[in-house]
Parts: structure tokens; sequence; C-alpha cells
């Protein structure tokens, strides 16, 4: 059990940064999970943590203690891979051992934790086996298992189910999840999958190009996106994005097309903005209580998914493209117009920059 | 092919056969040989089938020795040859199975240039170099010797080039989980790479068996003494005989006896050999 703390950790290969200066504190068994599109760093940050790259600025302390100079096994750190790799031609058993062995631990106290973890994973009746006749997600348990069995200080996980099918990743998502809550273990998470991200975490982290663009909880993230690209990131279907203009003193805001779509609070910084509408506040209805802005929408395409149908469209006169969630299954048709609403509170407002606003 | 035409079966077969034929009648030819008397083999036609020497025939080459070339009882040809085989063989693998971890796990100066000149060997069969490395041999004082037929065909770029390729596909999170797991570079080798290269090493085994085996140029150089000779120099050197009879049938013998040792690692050792060829265990 053990906090980490980042400090302005920096990854530079030669004279290319790829990693900005990244800050982070994460408490004593807390599970962090660090998102963004493939090439944003998360794996590279992990990989630092752990002491796979050089940390080329800052440092990385596990339990107070900087760790920068330390080898991977001098961390206490356990970490579970994409590909899993597991020894081929160990059992189980001994790919679970193989650790504490390095380490000199005593026989019998190998016994106990191997015996143990497998019980947790339900692993029991596969010690003796080899992993090529496991399922995948029996390796990814072995995996799981390799690094339970060390009592890690922090545990590090690098996209642990990506090589897993839908259904199971589903499963195992929750497994991990258990687990975590179970052993109160320090975890960091490194996934491109947003969903993924948003069920395990206790705090996000959402990464972009190298730097981290938001930290927060799931929830904070989701309401308050710090930035356009977190926005968009986080959330399915995408959010929406309509660049509108603000007029003077009246403070209204009007679409490209010349539509008046609301008005603000208080005065705006900047004559040009964002405003981000997520699909799923967009409703057929304009829903009771205060009022609603109305969209007219052109519909080009619907996709039914059952529980809910994805309108793609344009707003008739502007132009711009939208998406609209709407639970159940709507026979619209393409071509179609119609009239949406969307609760004025439920805007978001961003800078041409792809900052938030910060008054709203 | 999923083709269903008689034909077409037939043809193949016939084929097939005809390929088996060229290969196995010199051999027969060879065995048939070994069983009869020097005399037999002397008079047109050479019998197709087997006579009743054969114990007698193959006892004389292993305990007593025959010709002019090779006096020493043959068992001891054998032997030698067994000694060079097994020396150049494991010899090749460990050193080229040490050269190629070096060169894909560690990262030192001229890396790339040690791989390129050992590559670049790979071109130079022994023929080649093999006045300079005579003179060498010869002033170390070697002649004569096991080492002096074993070292000098050591080193091995084919094998280096087989075990780069082999860890090249081993993922690097295997060597990533292996240092979090606490695993030194050694251990590393030891444990993990060496127990996963098995297939590789077996396919080596073979190949490289039956060239330690097979080689004649080499030994044929720098062994004066019979007691050194290895067993396929020495089936040449009994065929080449001045003056006298040449007494095929224990000539033919020795061949069969020459022929076997390779045969039984390949019989023994086919499964690991093509699944080390052909498929990379991950």
């Amino acid at each position: 059990m053990a906090t980490l703390q980042l400090k302005d950790v920096r990854k530079s290969y030669g004279s290319l940064e790829v990693i900005h200066g990244v800050n982070l504190e994460i408490a004593d068994g807390e599970l962090v999970v660090l998102v963004g599109p493939s090439g944003c760093g998360k794996s590279t940050l992990l990989r630092m943590i752990a002491g796979l790259e050089r940390v080329s600025a800052g440092t990385v302390a596990i339990g107070g203690k900087v760790v920068n100079e330390r080898e991977p096994k001098d961390r206490d750190i356990a970490m579970v891979f994409q590909n899993y790799a597991l020894y081929p031609h160990m059992t189980v058993f001994d790919n679970m051992a193989y650790g504490l062995r390095n380490r000199r631990t005593p026989r019998e106290e190998i016994e106990v934790r191997v015996r143990d973890a497998a019980r947790i994973l339900e692993l029991d009746e596969y010690l003796e086996r080899t992993p090529r006749q496991l399922s995948g997600g029996q390796r990814q348990r072995v995996a799981m298992g390799r690094a339970i069995v060390r009592k890690p200080a922090v545990f590090l996980f690098d996209e642990p189910l990506s090589n897993l099918d839908a259904k199971l990743r589903v499963h195992m998502r929750v497994e991990i999840r258990r687990l975590q809550q179970a052993l109160r273990t320090t975890s960091v998470y490194v996934t491109h999958d947003q969903v993924e991200a948003m069920t395990l975490a206790d705090r996000l982290v959402v990464m972009n190009k190298g730097v981290a663009e938001q930290v927060g909880s799931p929830v904070e993230v989701y309401e308050r996106p710090a930035t356009t690209f977190v926005a968009s990131f986080i959330g399915s279907p995408a959010m929406n994005f309509l660049p509108v203009s603000v007029n003077g003193e009246s403070r209204t805001l009007t679409l490209r097309g010349g539509q008046p779509l609301t008005s603000l609070d208080s005065p705006s910084p900047a004559q040009d903005i964002i405003v981000g509408i997520r699909p799923e506040d967009i409703h057929l209805q304009p829903n009771g209580q205060g009022e609603a802005v109305r969209l007219v929408v052109g519909i080009d395409l619907v996709e039914v998914l059952g529980a809910d149908s994805v309108l793609h469209g344009r707003l008739v006169g502007s132009e711009d493209r939208i998406m609209a969630r709407l639970p159940g299954i709507h026979r619209i048709r393409a071509g179609e117009s119609l009239p949406l609403f969307v609760a004025p509170d439920r805007f978001h407002y961003f800078l041409q920059s792809g900052r938030r606003m910060a008054q709203q | 092919m999923v083709e269903n035409r008689p034909w077409l079966t037939v043809l193949s077969h016939l084929v097939l056969l005809a390929g088996c034929l060229v290969i196995v009648l010199p051999v027969w030819v060879a065995f048939v040989a070994s069983t009869h008397e020097a005399a037999t083999m002397l008079r047109p036609p050479a019998p197709m089938i087997p006579g009743t020497h054969l114990l007698d025939n193959y006892a004389t080459v292993l305990f007593e020795g025959f010709g002019q070339a090779s006096r020493v009882p043959q068992w001891l040809v054998l032997f030698n040859s067994l000694v060079m085989a097994l020396g150049i063989t494991i010899g090749k693998i460990a050193i080229s199975i040490t050269a190629a971890f070096a060169i894909v796990y560690f990262r030192f100066p001229l890396r790339m240039t040690c791989f390129w000149l050992i590559f670049v060997t790979l071109m130079l069969p022994v023929e080649v170099r093999i006045v300079p490395t005579f003179s060498v041999v010869a002033s170390l004082g070697m002649l004569d010797s096991y080492a002096g037929l074993i070292i000098p065909l050591i080193a091995s770029a084919t094998a280096t080039f087989l075990f780069r390729q082999f860890f090249l596909s081993v993922p690097d999170e295997m060597a990533e989980a292996a240092r979090v797991d606490g695993a030194g570079p050694l251990r590393f080798f030891r444990d993990i790479l060496l127990p996963m290269s098995r297939n590789s090493i077996a396919a080596l085994f073979v190949i490289q068996f039956i060239y330690g085996w097979n080689q004649h140029l080499w030994p044929l150089l720098i062994t004066t003494k019979e007691s050194f000779y290895t067993i396929v120099m020495t089936v040449s050197r009994q065929a080449n005989v001045q003056d006298g009879v040449v007494q095929w049938n224990l000539i033919m013998a020795l061949g069969i006896l020459a022929m076997l040792p390779p045969v039984l690692v390949i019989v023994f050792m086919q499964r690991q050999f093509v699944r080390g060829l052909t498929d990379t265990e991950k």
C-alpha cells in the first residue's frame, strides 16, 4: 500500500519531447485510469512509473520515496501487460511463483500465496497447465495472479483487457474492479476505452498529445469537461460542437446561419465561442420545467441500436453537423426535418482555444 | 489440393515412386554389397539380393579394421566422428545462442557492426578460409587432436542468425515481465529464453550434427594419425587402394555405418526439428 506522486514528469526521445510535464498525486488505495487516444503518451507514462522507461525530467515517487533510478524489481510494483507476457514453458503455478522465487521467498510461503491468489481468481484447477492450454480470459487472470501474489505497493495495468472479446471484457472489467476494491492496492490503469475508464476509475486522467488535459472523477469529467478534446473523447456518441458568435450587449448567441440559439447569463470574454451539446441531452419534446432551446434538424441517417436511436443530421440554416441520442426505437426517415429540444443548462461553453469558459 | 482426379493421383504417385527409387536404390545396393563376400562383389553382375555375410563383414569392419588406409578397428573412427559432430554441434549452439542474446537484448557500441560482420561470414564456406585456418591450427599445435577437429568449425553465422530471428519474435513484454519479476539478464536467459528456444535448439542440433558428421575436407587436412580419422574421410580413403583389391563389401558396410547416426538423429528428433523450423512458440 502506498501513494504515488508524479512531479512534472517528462519524457523525450532525443530532442522530441513526448510527455510534457505531468503532475499527479495518487492516494493510497486509489484506482486512477489514464485514458486517451493511441499515441497520447499514456503507456509511456505507465512504463516510466514501472521503471521500464527512463524518466527524462521530473520525479516519480512511490510511498514517498523517489524511485527514478531504481530498477523495476526494486520499485515494489507489479504490472499486467496487454498481451499478458506469460512464460509459455512454465505452468500457471510457476508463472505466478517466478517473481517470488527470484526474491528468495521461502517455498512454503510461495505455495500459500499462489494458492490464495489462484482461489481468488478461480484458477485452482489450472495450476498445472501451461498458458497455451488456457483460454484468453484465463490467461488474463493468470497475468493478474502474477501481480497479486507479489503483494506490491502499486498495480500497473497496461490495457489488460484489449485482447479479450467484448463480452469477456465486460466481465473482467467488473472482476478487476472488485479485486482492486478487495485488496485496496493503489493502481494505475491504462486504457483507450472510455467505457472501461468511466466504470473503473476513482479518478480519470484524460491525456492528449503528452499532456494531462483533465484530472477528475468520472462524473466530473463527464459533467464539466475541461476542454473540447475531453468533451469529445469522453461520452458516446461524441459531443456536438456548434460555433456561435456572441452579439454584444444582449449576450445573445447566434449560429452561423444567423438564428439565435440562447443567451448567456454573464458577459463572454470572446466574440466567437463554441457551444457543446451532448447527444443524450437532445430530446424530441421540451421537458417540463424551464424553457428549452429549439433546434430544427434535417435528418441524414438514423441508427437504431435497440435501447437508443442515434440521429445524424444537420442544423437547418447553419448546416452544422449534429447527433442526437434518443431513448427507445424511433421510426424517423432520412430526409425529414424535425424540431429537437435542449435545456439551456445542458450547454457547455468553450473558447476557440478549446478551454472551457470559466463562468458557465 | 482437394481435387479428385484419378489420373492425377496415379501420375503423382508415379513421380513420387520414381523419386524414392532414385534415392533408395544406391542405399539398397550398398546394403546388399555389405552382406556378401569380397569375391562376389568383384564378379559382375553386382548382386541385388542380400547375402549371408552380414555379421562377418560388420564385425570385421568394427573390431578388426581392414584395407590400407585405416587399419584400426573402425569403431574408433565412428567414435571420433561422434565426438567431432557432437563437439561441433554443442559448441555451435552454445556460441551462437549467447551471441544472438547479446545482439538482441543488449545495447553496446558497434552492436550492428558485430551483427553484420557475423552475417557477412555466412557467405564464406569453410573451404574459403581453410588454408589460413589450417596454418593457425597447425601453429597452435592442434593437429591430430579433437580440439583441432572441433574448434575451427564452431563459429556459425547461420545459427546466430536463426537464434536472432527467434529472439526478435519473442515479445518485448516477456523481457519486461521478467525484469518486473526481478530476473536479471542471465536469469532471464536461463529461465525464460533458453527453455523457449527448445525447438530452435533441436532443429539446429539436427542440422549441425549432420553438418559436423559429414565434414570431409577438414579432418582430411588436419589428421595424420589413424586414431584421429573420422568415418566419412575413411570411407573415401578406403576406396582409394594402391596395388590391391578394393574390398567393396567392407567399404559398403563402413558406408552404411557412416549413414546410421545422422539417420537416427533425424528419426528421433524429427518432430522437434519440424516444429523448430516452422512455428515460433509464444
